[in-house]
């Protein structure tokens, strides 16, 4: 019983005299392939600063570089391989690497792409997982929407890609990967921190999407991961940066699939 | 050959039977698909402890919060409003053009659908108004949402209140505002707090306003600009991202009970008035 | 309020009362100034008419999505009003009334379940069974138009039952008098004397229909093109803006606007249709 008043006693608390914040915040936007990280990151720094609140929204990379650009969010995350103009304006520091991983269900038989098969496959050139080497099946793409960050890093790395157009459309990471773990025939493509055992990565070009093939170097489907920030980062936003570049948090990203930067 | 009508209608009461049993049943096995999964995980733990790991593991308490006050920031704004809007169609004119035109209006804003309530609220609120992805953003958004309910159930509700004890009221040399307030208000309060209750039952199941004004944060908010997430949009999220089933089913689980205790509250409420009245 | 005076009370009743119709205003003002300096530039002819959606090459047409909204709105309709109305048909008139008293609440308390639920059990259940049966990718015309049928039969089968309760007794004692047998009572007169409120919770349903966001994104599967077969993938008017939304920036953004702008007009249409609807039956009682 005493949960339910403290409950309701905090509810009135929050309602009349929320408005006056004693926490410092620091709030994130953008990417949905770092957001996981950066959550986690956050979930960590808040419990050995107890005083400073790190939000973090999810949105995408477009987000992260407007809500930096407004002040919505005093720190952008974005997953390109270029950064737009918009954010010419914009203080970027590279926190990590990240490979984009080709997923395809556990199931598939298919397990190595060259660049121009996979190019063909989201093209609609090839539509039978026959084709390249999978049981005779049609092929369901699976990609980003347009303006995402990791799909727009995949068709600059793959280059000569116009989406085939009944290829399914899901709006984050995470999504897709449910979508290819739902699906035996459907091929996809995900940021590599957040490849789980219900999707199978596929090889390109003979080279398989691990953390040692992308830091050799050999595995060419990587992008680098930017915080943008307007002006140079300085006080809380600084610190949670320099948080982020440490050696402890780089090594604990490194272990969840993310590519240190040091 | 004409077939007798005692066959047709035989006929027809099978095919409409059979519909209908069909109807009952596709809708009672979303209810058991989903709480026959998530109640083993629903306890008091998980509602009353904080997530962790994104909601991997870990309860709903913030989600929780945030469940309460966004429909409850809702209804502060849209119950006074919608009370008195009904309060003038039914006490303070007659039918015309102008009632006409605000009864048109309301069933249009009742009709838009969520989709532009979410992009209208990102576009004034969490941007124009700079208040950012908040509480305040999604309370006010889901008020503009739920207003029409409100002033259609409350107008209902004050309208079958029967026009004798208006007329005791003002042979007793009440004025038009002393007579709604100590007479038809009391009487039609039963239905007028059913069309709120319903306002909160729509802001609690509302997803798409809710995700574009009021953000997803897992944190507890500690005042109405911070940003927070509602059991529907947790429940999206889990289950979208694959985050964790349990949770997802768990969260399902509490979304739908309390969407049943609030419709069932206005609905014995409303009963009530219904057979009060007569 | 005594302040006020009576003169006063009613002076602001007056103004509280533009609430919702400010709203209304409001919502339409901010999504017009976003959404129509696009149209204009664009071309309307081309935003509307145009299958090529490729934001990136700074191509905008949503004829596929209009096409998809029309197809999977007709696909619930087929599904939903038949079995709404049917079901409506049977609860009012051949069960008894405390049978229906009991099933009519419980079947809108169901219209109050999530769409967020509705599109989830849509991913899980319908399409793998979609996609085992029928081949294709599952997430489909066929599986939104299911879905959403399920959706607004709550919406169809509570307001048919209304109007058709509101049809007066005598009427149908007189025919039963007659020695017509209830069903022809019923598909005679009954069905007929009802049939504004009918088309009403038919229209009400196609809005329901056509605004529905989150479920639909989540078992459509979002392709954007212009579907041939009911099992292939679409995309929505309402899918297409909240997809991209979050991502999309300058043109892009103000095109998803200009979808808001088309979603917002097609409405506002359907519900001055029904509500033309509902005031005749008001006009007949």
């Amino acid at each position: 019983m005493k949960k339910y008043f403290i409950l309701f006693g905090f509810m009135t608390a929050v309602l009349f005299f929320g408005c006056g914040k004693a926490k410092v915040s620091v709030t994130l936007a953008g990417s949905t392939a770092f957001q996981p990280f950066a959550e986690k990151i956050a979930e960590k720094y808040m419990a050995s600063n107890p005083n400073i609140t790190v939000t973090v929204q999810g949105g995408g990379s477009a987000v992260g570089i407007q809500s930096a650009n407004s002040g919505a969010a005093q720190i952008g995350m974005a997953d390109l391989v270029k950064l737009p103009d918009e954010a010419k304006s914009l203080t970027s520091t590279v926190v990590a690497q990240d490979g984009i991983a080709i997923i395809v269900h556990p199931k598939n038989k298919a397990v190595n792409l060259s660049i121009e098969q996979l190019r063909a496959v989201f093209n609609g050139k090839i539509q039978n997982w026959k084709e390249i080497g999978g049981s005779d099946a049609p092929i369901t793409v699976v990609s980003r929407e347009a303006g995402s960050g990791t799909r727009s890093s995949f068709e600059k790395i793959v280059t000569g890609i116009t989406l085939v157009n009944n290829a399914v459309i899901q709006n984050s990471n995470g999504t897709i990967r449910e979508t290819i773990a739902n699906d035996e025939n459907s091929i996809g493509y995900i940021s590599h921190g957040i490849l789980n055992d219900k999707v199978k990565a596929l090889m390109i070009d003979s080279v398989e999407c691990t953390t040692e093939s992308i830091i050799a170097k050999k595995y060419n489907l990587v992008r680098p991961i930017f915080l943008l920030t307007k002006g140079a980062p300085e006080g809380e936003v600084k610190n949670f940066i320099d948080y982020i570049l440490s050696d402890e948090i780089q090594a604990m990203i490194k272990k969840d699939g993310l590519l240190p930067v040091k | 050959m004409r077939i007798p009508p005692k066959y047709t209608q035989i006929a027809a009461i099978t095919i409409l039977g059979a519909a209908t049993v069909f109807t009952v049943a596709i809708l009672i096995f979303i209810l058991v698909f989903v709480l026959e999964k998530g109640l083993p995980i629903l306890s008091l733990n998980f509602l009353f402890t904080s997530p962790a790991d994104m909601g991997r593991s870990g309860g709903i308490f913030p989600i929780l919060i945030g469940t309460v006050l966004l429909p409850l920031l809702a209804i502060i704004v849209a119950a006074p409003l919608g009370i008195a809007t009904s309060v003038y169609l039914v006490e303070f004119t007659n039918e015309s053009r102008i009632t006409r035109l605000i009864r048109f209006g309301t069933d249009c804003l009742a009709g838009v659908p969520s989709i532009i309530f979410g992009l209208f609220g990102f576009i004034f609120f969490v941007t124009i108004l700079g208040m950012g992805w908040s509480i305040m953003s999604g309370g006010l958004s889901l008020a503009f949402m739920i207003l029409p309910t409100i002033i259609r159930t409350s107008e209902e509700a004050i309208r079958a209140v029967p026009k004798a004890y208006r007329e005791v009221s003002f042979s007793l040399g009440a004025s038009r505002w002393q007579t709604v307030r100590k007479v038809v208000i009391p009487n039609a309060l039963p239905g007028v707090v059913t069309g709120v209750v319903l306002g909160i039952g729509r802001s609690i199941e509302e997803t798409a306003v809710v995700i574009f004004t009021a953000g997803s944060s897992l944190l507890i908010p500690t005042s109405v600009f911070d940003s927070t997430r509602t059991m529907a949009v947790h429940f999206y999220i889990l289950a979208r991202e694959g985050l964790s089933m349990e949770n997802a089913y768990g969260t399902a689980a509490a979304l739908i009970i309390a969407v049943l205790i609030v419709n069932l509250t206005a609905y014995f409420m409303m009963h009530r008035f219904i057979a009060k009245r007569n | 309020m005594k302040l006020l005076g009576e003169k006063g009370v009613e002076r602001l009743l007056s103004v509280v009362a533009f609430s919702a119709i400010s709203a209304l205003g409001l919502i339409a003002v901010f999504i017009f100034i976003e959404g129509l300096p696009f149209l204009f530039k664009y071309g309307i002819k081309d935003f509307l008419l145009s299958s090529d959606w490729r934001p990136d090459a700074g191509k905008f047409g949503i004829y596929p999505m209009i096409a998809a909204s029309f197809w999977v709105m007709l696909g619930a309709m087929l599904i939903g009003a038949p079995l709404g109305i049917a079901g409506a048909i049977f609860l009012a008139e051949f069960v008894p009334k405390t049978v229906m008293n009991i099933i009519k609440p419980a079947i809108e308390l169901l219209a109050a379940i999530p769409s967020v639920i509705y599109g989830f059990i849509g991913v899980v259940v319908l399409a793998p069974v979609i996609r085992d049966l029928f081949g294709g990718p599952g997430l489909s015309l066929l599986a939104g138009a299911i879905i959403l049928g399920i959706m607004i039969m709550p919406t169809v089968i509570s307001i048919s039952i209304d109007s058709l309760l509101a049809v007066p007794v005598s009427f149908r004692e007189g025919s039963l008098a007659l020695g017509a047998t209830k069903w022809q009572t019923v598909h005679m007169l009954t069905t007929k004397a009802a049939k504004s409120g009918i088309v009403a919770s038919i229209i009400l349903g196609m809005g329901r229909a056509i605004g529905e966001t989150m479920a639909v994104i989540m078992v459509t599967g979002n392709s954007v093109m212009i579907p041939h077969s009911p099992l292939e993938s679409v995309r929505t008017l309402t899918a297409n803006i909240a997809l991209e939304m979050s991502y999309a920036i300058g043109m892009h953004r103000e095109a998803l606007f200009a979808t808001g702008v088309v979603l917002f007009i097609v409405i506002i249409i359907l519900n001055s249709i029904a509500s033309v609807a509902i005031r005749k039956k008001v006009i007949v009682k």
